[in-house]
């Protein structure tokens, strides 16, 4: 299978790889997926609690090429939108930036659901949503 | 050294130049069929053909005119299996076979089925064999065939074909085994193991593609199969169509050389899987090798790199040309079912890598790999939330996983 070139480069040059303190209350996690589907994406975001804005975004992501690129790529987008922004991130966003071919386009779920969950934890500790709301992949 | 390096020989294997040289004549000059008695074009074919059976049969340690040739191992595994369903149905209905069979046994099964066989898949132990009671238990007064591989294509295990051929004989059932993988790699002998039927092709042994033998024995037991293909009664009427003469050709060169260099061959390759084995293992921890490296053949390697996604490191290594189990290398986006016949967990099994040396595979192009390899699933792991996760010391089996 030939990959676009930009799943390429986020392939080889990861945004924002690592993690963030997950204790602390400005940062929201998300975990998606499972090891034995073949991919599990970690995405988290710290949240500026004054203004909302998301400072910093950081991933891992167990997966193929494509879902290393779309987590990737969202933690890109992330950074410095609001969380309403963030949570208006459409799969088909990714799937069309990234050019992902049909097979590949459950990465790109994959990612927005990781992007949702990592806002939803946020909001939790923040006293904005409640915890039973928790999003599933 | 050139890149990029191929090491996925169980998956076709580059022809030897020797091979090519002994087929270009039947390319041009000597095009005859070999099938025409009554001239010198036909003679010529018929008797390039005959010294390629005989090739073809001493490689496995049979008769030349037990040599049925075929397009490849998928036709003579199906004219095996179908062959003896349809010509055995008055003795009996019931084939037994195993879970880690190529698709060609599998699917030959299934539509088997379809037509009112009763198919028995045994199971195979946590090292890639099968269990020799649960044959002995599986035979029944119906059971006309055992299929069992001689190596298996994606974990290069070897099955216990002395004692499977021990237990068919004692039986009165019929032995037949797909030994693609195996023969020209390792010493097989039909005699030996009592085997009554055997599928090999010519392009996994340097040879060329299109052209393959099923051996049918001819003594005792001797052996019926009903055609699968009406024509003109070639190969002892067991398989039409005008003979392939140039892949014949091959086929037979490609048997002799490996007859001859085999056992060199094998050391040398055992030696080099190894060397990259060690490699390995010496620089990453949580590596784990599929099937048993007690009976496997030489030149195989079959690992799972933990917590790192197959397709993901195939990326990596995109100048090293191997194969993976992970579903999203696979058309079907499943995992290898032959690692998860092994109960080794859908996880492992999209962390699979298979390497296949082969006769021009150098040193060199070991350690390159070996590097390579090494260098991109530390990259991965950095990038691997449950390395991290069992880093700290937490067990990923108790996290509850949202499957999609």
């Amino acid at each position: 299978m030939a990959y676009s070139d930009k799943v390429l480069d986020h392939y080889n040059n990861p945004r924002n790889v690592g993690s963030l303190d997950k204790k602390d209350p400005s940062v929201g996690t998300g975990m998606v997926g499972a090891p034995e589907c073949g991919d599990v994406m970690k995405l988290q975001v710290k949240v500026n609690p004054e203004t909302g804005i998301i400072e910093d975004a950081k991933f891992k992501t167990f997966g193929c090429g494509s879902a290393i690129a779309s987590s990737s790529l969202a933690t890109e987008w992330l950074k410095g939108k609001n969380v309403d922004e963030a949570l208006a991130i459409k799969n088909t966003d990714i799937v069309n930036e990234l050019a992902l071919p049909p097979v590949k386009i459950h990465c790109s779920v994959l990612a927005e659901d990781a992007i949702k969950a990592a806002i939803h934890d946020y909001k939790v500790k923040a006293g904005l949503a409640e915890a039973e709301e928790a999003v599933h992949a | 050294m050139q890149t990029p390096i191929y090491l996925d020989n169980h998956s076709t294997t580059p022809m030897d130049p020797r091979v090519l040289e002994a087929m270009l004549p039947f390319f041009g000059a000597r095009f005859g069929n070999a099938a025409s008695r009554n001239h010198s074009f036909g003679w010529e074919a018929e008797e390039a053909v005959e010294k390629a059976r005989t090739q073809c049969a001493e490689i496995i340690g049979a008769n030349k005119k037990e040599i049925v040739f075929t397009s490849g191992a998928t036709e003579s595994n199906n004219l095996a299996l179908k062959g003896v369903a349809e010509m055995y149905a008055e003795r009996g209905n019931h084939i037994i076979t195993a879970a880690t069979e190529h698709k060609a046994i599998l699917d030959a099964c299934k539509r088997l089925e379809k037509q009112g066989c009763k198919v028995t898949y045994l199971p195979v132990k946590p090292d890639g064999l099968v269990d020799l009671d649960m044959l002995r238990e599986a035979i029944t007064d119906k059971t006309i065939l055992v299929s069992v591989m001689y190596a298996n294509n994606e974990i290069g295990v070897i099955q216990p074909m002395k004692e499977i051929g021990a237990i068919c004989k004692e039986r009165g059932v019929l032995l037949h085994t797909d030994a693609t993988q195996a023969v020209g790699k390792i010493p097989v002998n039909v005699l030996a193991d009592n085997i009554d039927l055997l599928s090999f092709t010519g392009h996994k042994i340097y040879g060329p593609k299109g052209c393959g033998v099923l051996y049918v024995r001819r003594k005792s037991p001797r052996v019926q199969l009903t055609a699968q293909m009406d024509g003109g009664g070639h190969e002892r009427g067991m398989r039409s169509g005008t003979l392939n003469v140039p892949g014949i050709v091959g086929l037979g060169e490609a048997c002799a050389l490996c007859a001859k260099e085999m056992a060199g061959e094998a050391e040398r390759l055992g030696a080099l899987r190894d060397r990259l084995k060690d490699r390995i293992f010496a620089e990453l921890d949580e590596v784990y090798i599929n099937g048993t490296m007690e009976h496997r053949l030489p030149h195989n390697l079959n690992i799972s790199f933990a917590y790192v996604e197959g397709e993901s490191l195939l990326m990596g290594i995109n100048d090293i040309a191997v194969s993976s189990g992970s579903a999203c290398t696979s058309a079907t986006l499943e995992p290898s079912y032959v690692l998860k016949a092994l109960g080794a967990g859908d996880d492992l099994a999209h962390s699979s890598i298979r390497f296949g040396l082969g006769r021009f595979t150098t040193p060199e192009e070991v350690d390159y790999a070996a590097e390579k390899i090494i260098q991109v699933v530390l990259k991965l792991r950095e990038l691997s939330p449950l390395y991290e996760l069992v880093k700290e010391g937490v067990d990923l089996n108790t996290i509850q996983w949202a499957a999609h």
